[in-house]
């Protein structure tokens, strides 16, 4: 496959020159942090540090973490490095596990936000002759606006559906011919189902590629995905608090996600003592914006616990690859005493032959956790025995035990009675909270 | 002559049952013969009814799950033992029953009793060889 990037230079830029790149816009950017935000000069004054102690990536492990709680103690203006007259926009994250966090953006840091943007669209194959149709959120939420605007700097016709309306969503793919699709992972999926009760096969639309983040998704999610599709589906990660969508996105090679190490350093963490774990390990992943002006967080504790691989990869982009985050570690769910990510049940559901439709609810009984799955059972598994569909429930209840270590109670519901998502989905339940 | 069969899978909560029946109903569906299998999280209800394709399709079109099969029905006379000995009848040629239920005939004469077995022609031979009389979904909607 002809490989195609959007900056060429600095996709492909050799590891010696992007290093050389990043020390640069580092040392800068320590410097305007320290000089423009008050309460990180704080934290570095705490540990004696001036801006002349970090000469460059190596020295980045002497730096203060920031994390969530930080961005919410500093709500609304803390965090700003620039006066607020410099900047254009704000975009905020959901909220719903506190305070919201607000972050601001001067015109560069959009363009440089867009740029992410446009490199992943470009990657997924996309072009100024494609059309591409944007399901994401538009708003405070980031998605909608990330995609947007890389759309238009690939210069492709974009669709700015937003979303929701399942039904226009459809419409308009088919009389407009999109070609490039982008949402979360699971409003593609109830898409799919949607085409498929209208009676269309995977053929008869014009998608080529699907772009879907923001939450986290599995690799047996994305197979059935493609198929329901007929796509290519590639993820894209980001958040809030770095810019939005496009820090980091796959190539053609689907195997871990580039990250824009021009724009963004990463480091994996212990998440418990702080400590930079080698590449290759598992842990916290955390981010240094290198050239944001408005909103440059340095050290940002993300909560997602993945891996980065530094091994070339053969698409020709040198930016170091992360895999697929197994979940936010605030989505972790410790059941007794075990740690569970939903996308681990996720996986299972799949594998053994059901869609990705599910809800997971925990709950403490006689002081002990409880573990119940919720899964939507299709016509094709439909049997009239009662027998048939216990059997059923132990099967898929003895998979999720092999896989967690701990057994699940499966209960096999009617089709479409769990809620569909057209955003981010909630998919977990823990009423344990309500007891505390 | 096997019977067809509706079962449709209906969640154990409030108002799960009605609205099947409401939607039966709306769709001018007369019902002759039902039974429910239950669980605590679901229940599976079995129905015969005077329009098998047209009640699949109302309630296919409303999102619910349905599966039509085909079951065994035969007459049994009102006299003591006599489902006794169709059961023996099936039990001696190995057949296994997965369910079954029972109602009164329009007649009068005796009781009809569906089987749900795993090969309807043989236990259709067996019985009638043993002088039961199979019931047809022409009786059945009497």
């Amino acid at each position: 496959m002809e490989q195609r990037y959007y900056q060429a230079g600095v996709e492909t830029m050799p590891r010696e020159e992007l290093r050389k790149l990043q020390n640069e816009k580092l040392r800068k950017q320590v410097e305007h942090v320290y000089r423009s935000v008050p309460y990180y000069r704080a934290l570095m004054d705490e540990k004696g540090l001036t801006p002349g102690d970090i000469g460059g990536v190596e020295d980045l492990y002497k730096l203060p973490f920031l994390s969530k709680s930080d961005l919410r103690e500093t709500y609304p203006y803390g965090m700003l490095a620039v006066p607020l007259s410099d900047c254009v926009r704000i975009h905020s994250t959901s909220g719903t596990t506190g305070k919201r966090v607000i972050a601001y953006y001067t015109q560069h840091d959009i363009d440089l936000w867009e740029e992410c943007c446009a490199r992943a669209i470009v990657a997924a194959g996309g072009s100024k002759d494609d059309v591409v149709q944007v399901c994401y959120g538009y708003g405070l939420f980031t998605g909608g606006s990330g995609l947007h605007g890389g759309a238009h700097k690939v210069g492709a016709l974009t669709l700015p559906m937003s979303s929701g309306n399942t039904d226009r969503q459809i419409q308009f793919m088919m009389d407009l011919k999109s070609t490039i699709i982008c949402c979360t992972p699971s409003y593609a999926a109830y898409i799919g189902e949607t085409l498929r009760e209208k009676g269309y096969k995977p053929s008869d639309n014009t998608l080529k590629a699907g772009i879907f983040g923001a939450e986290p998704w599995t690799e047996e999610m994305r197979r059935d995905i493609e198929k329901s599709l007929g796509i290519k589906a590639y993820d894209i990660y980001g958040l809030t608090e770095t810019s939005g969508p496009g820090v980091a996105f796959e190539c053609s090679e689907q195997h871990g996600m580039h990250i824009n190490e021009d724009h963004f350093v990463a480091e994996i963490i212990d998440p418990d003592t702080g400590e930079v774990l080698p590449d290759g390990e598992k842990g916290e992943l955390v981010f240094t914006s290198l050239d944001k002006e408005a909103f440059p967080l340095l050290r940002y504790r993300t909560r997602d616990i993945c891996v980065l691989d530094r091994t070339p990869c053969p698409c020709g982009r040198t930016h170091v690859r992360m895999a697929k985050p197994m979940g936010r570690s605030d989505d972790m769910l410790i059941i007794r005493g075990v740690n569970v990510f939903p996308s681990q049940i996720e996986t299972v559901l799949i594998n053994e032959g059901y869609a990705p439709n599910y809800r997971i609810e925990v709950d403490r009984v006689n002081n002990s956790d409880t573990l119940d799955v919720f899964v939507e059972l299709s016509p094709d598994q439909f049997s009239d025995t009662v027998g048939a569909i216990t059997t059923m429930e132990k099967k898929l209840s003895a998979a999720i035990t092999g896989i967690l270590g701990i057994h699940p109670t499966v209960h096999l519901v009617a089709p479409k009675s769990i809620e569909r998502s057209e955003g981010k989905a909630k998919r977990v339940v823990d009423k344990r909270k309500l007891h505390d | 002559m096997a019977i067809k069969q509706l079962s449709v899978f209906v969640e154990n909560k409030r108002g799960g049952l009605v609205r099947i029946t409401d939607l039966l109903a709306g769709h001018g569906i007369n019902l002759s013969a039902l039974s429910i299998a239950d669980t605590k999280d679901f229940g599976i209800l079995r129905l015969i009814v005077d329009d098998t394709e047209k009640a699949r399709e109302a309630l296919e079109a409303n999102g619910v799950l349905v599966k039509v099969n085909e079951v065994v029905g035969i007459e049994i006379p009102d006299r003591t033992g006599e489902l006794s000995r169709a059961l023996s009848v099936l039990d001696d040629e190995g057949i296994n029953v997965e369910y079954l239920y029972a109602f009164l005939s329009a007649g009068g004469t005796g009781a009809y009793v569906v089987l749900r077995v795993e090969d309807n022609a043989t236990a259709e031979s067996a019985l009638t060889s043993a002088g039961f009389r199979t019931v047809t979904e022409r009786d059945v909607r009497k």
